[in-house]
């Protein structure tokens, strides 16, 4: 078990929605677990949204101020460094979009690297523009790991059409996400799911991860 | 895999600009539609198309002037306080009889005003943006889907009538992710003998310009700009009719708050009222004469905006006034919900408004 667990990927791959779910998991299996916001690029969407349940849970949030302000700041505050100085507590790290998002992640990257602890999660949703087929994803994971200075470790399938997803929505990637795992030489950790749908696909696809869907109200 | 894919509202305007043959873009970034500029500074160098982020939105509707004279599909993006600066270019094309496409998503004012979502820009899409008298077409999309399919007809109106189409959004609109299917787009050709594009020394020169040195000339353009626009009116109005029939009140609205006019409908027909909704997709032309014609048969009108109340306006002047016509709204940022619009509609329902 990693104790860094790190989620980046194209914009609107859903890496978000998977942080504060897998934090959610890590915690109920009790380990202590910080997540930690490094979007600098989308103001809206963030791991904020989510504040109130995360704290309910005993879950520490660390965020930018200005996260879900009327203010498009991209900020990482200070105590963004104890996700990887404090060894004692397990960290979620979810990273703004694609390489531009990926880059205030460098900064982190010689500490990541020397503890040597770490699970970096290329999420994928092949229903998302620019990352329709394991070639394109495989261009975008590249980018980011330029940016980022950092290898991933491991893919994600969250292969998604919002709320209208059917089983057989996810089902038809299935072959993609393998493609992928083979041309990049990953992993794939899990496939992710919106709970109305997990029990359709439970028996039919490995490594299923349930997922509630984050209530964003503008 | 299904052949839908999931955008952001702003994605799909981007990527249905290049389906129907947008080949050139300029752009300053602004939240919340730089995603608009992202896509395209992506996907545009990969097909031989042009990105260029300009130094400012003054610029960038410069160079769309440019690239517009030379009858190139040609668009720019921004929210509202970038729209205010392109404002002198939207003139000045508009004297040139030049077609293009502008994208404003729009963001609460005024001034800086904030990222969130607003639609009180009507009056400056709709009313003329820039100084003289002139019009641009206004399309009100309300899911991700119409950003794509209304950023394919803009650019065909702005051909055929030689001016601007305007994609009036909202940063909901622009943010929110919806699965759409693209399908390519059917672009008509329209003549362009005016475009300036070299002559060869085979005809005579083209020129685009907005400046007459005559008034008797200047006039002659004028009037003759505003028989292009009553056909345009008279031709090209787009609007929504929902659960209109038996409607007794009648809700209008446009672009995200017709989305919640719907919830609210519903919510009101539980409790017996029966109500509908005229919802504008072209905010001009103006769908005047589906809102005479209601006046005609529905006890009130409720305008849902996310403004102090700018297409109440227009409503009002098109239902002359025979019925009453009240304001449901939130401003700043602020997006109204579907109880605050039933309480208007019992209300108005209840005759006790006005």
């Amino acid at each position: 078990m990693k104790r860094l667990t790190l989620f980046a990927g194209h914009y609107g791959s859903g890496k978000t929605n998977l942080a504060v779910n897998y934090a959610v998991m890590l915690k109920e299996k009790g380990f202590d677990v910080i997540i930690a916001d490094l979007d600098i690029v989308n103001p809206y969407f963030r791991t904020k949204d989510s504040e109130d349940e995360l704290r309910e849970k005993g879950i520490e949030l660390i965020s930018s101020k200005f996260a879900n302000s009327n203010l498009d700041i991209p900020s990482i505050p200070q105590e963004m460094y104890r996700t990887v100085q404090d060894k004692s507590k397990f960290a979620v790290m979810d990273i703004g979009g694609d390489d531009a998002g990926a880059i205030a992640l460098g900064r982190f990257a010689p500490y990541i690297k020397e503890e040597d602890s770490y699970d970096m999660v290329f999420v994928v949703n092949f229903y998302r523009p620019l990352s329709r087929n394991a070639e394109e994803a495989m261009q975008i994971m590249r980018e980011i790991e330029a940016a980022s200075k950092l290898k991933f470790t491991s893919i994600v399938n969250n292969s998604n059409l919002g709320e209208l997803t059917s089983a057989d929505d996810v089902l038809s990637t299935s072959e993609e996400i393998q493609k992928l795992s083979e041309l990049c030489g990953l992993p794939v950790k899990f496939t992710s799911v919106k709970e109305s749908i997990y029990n359709q696909l439970n028996n039919k696809t490995k490594n299923l991860f349930c997922l509630a869907l984050q209530n964003k109200i503008f | 895999m299904a052949d839908k894919v999931l955008m952001k509202g702003n994605e799909a305007i981007a990527e249905a600009a290049i389906l129907a043959g947008c080949r050139h873009y300029f752009g300053y970034p602004i939240t919340p539609q730089t995603e608009i500029a992202a896509y395209m500074a992506k996907k545009m160098p990969k097909i031989g198309g042009c990105f260029l982020q300009a130094e400012s939105e003054v610029a960038a509707i410069n160079m769309v002037y440019g690239v517009a004279g030379t009858g190139k599909r040609v668009m720019t993006s921004s929210s509202s306080p970038g729209i205010s600066l392109k404002a002198e270019g939207l003139s000045y094309m508009a004297g040139s009889d030049l077609p293009c496409l502008v994208v404003n998503v729009q963001r609460g004012g005024p001034g800086l005003g904030g990222i969130q979502p607003s639609q009180a820009d009507y009056f400056q899409a709709t009313k003329g943006c820039g100084h003289g008298d002139y019009r641009m077409i206004v399309l009100a999309p309300s899911s991700v889907q119409e950003m794509a399919s209304l950023t394919v007809k803009g650019f065909d109106l702005a051909d055929k009538y030689r001016m601007t189409s305007m994609i009036l959004a909202d940063g909901t609109l622009g943010q929110m992710m919806e699965p759409v299917s693209l399908e390519d787009a059917l672009v008509n050709e329209y003549d362009k003998s005016w475009a300036v594009t070299g002559t060869e020394m085979k005809r005579k020169k083209n020129l685009v310009n907005s400046l007459s040195l005559d008034p008797e000339e200047l006039e002659r353009l004028n009037f003759a700009r505003f028989e292009k626009y009553k056909t345009i009116e008279e031709n090209e109005v787009m609007y929504e009719e929902y659960m209109m029939d038996d409607a007794e009140i009648c809700i209008c609205a446009f672009g995200i708050t017709a989305r919640i006019a719907k919830n609210a409908i519903a919510m009101a027909r539980e409790k017996g009222i029966k109500a509908g909704l005229i919802r504008p997709i072209t905010l001009w032309p103006f769908p005047v004469d589906v809102f005479e014609k209601a006046a005609d048969k529905v006890k009130a009108f409720i305008c849902v905006e996310m403004s102090m109340g700018q297409m109440i306006e227009d409503v009002r002047l098109a239902t002359k006034c025979k019925k009453p016509v009240t304001l449901c709204n939130r401003v700043g940022g602020m997006i109204p919900s579907p109880e605050q619009v039933l309480e208007k509609i019992i209300e108005a329902d209840k005759g006790g408004n006005e």
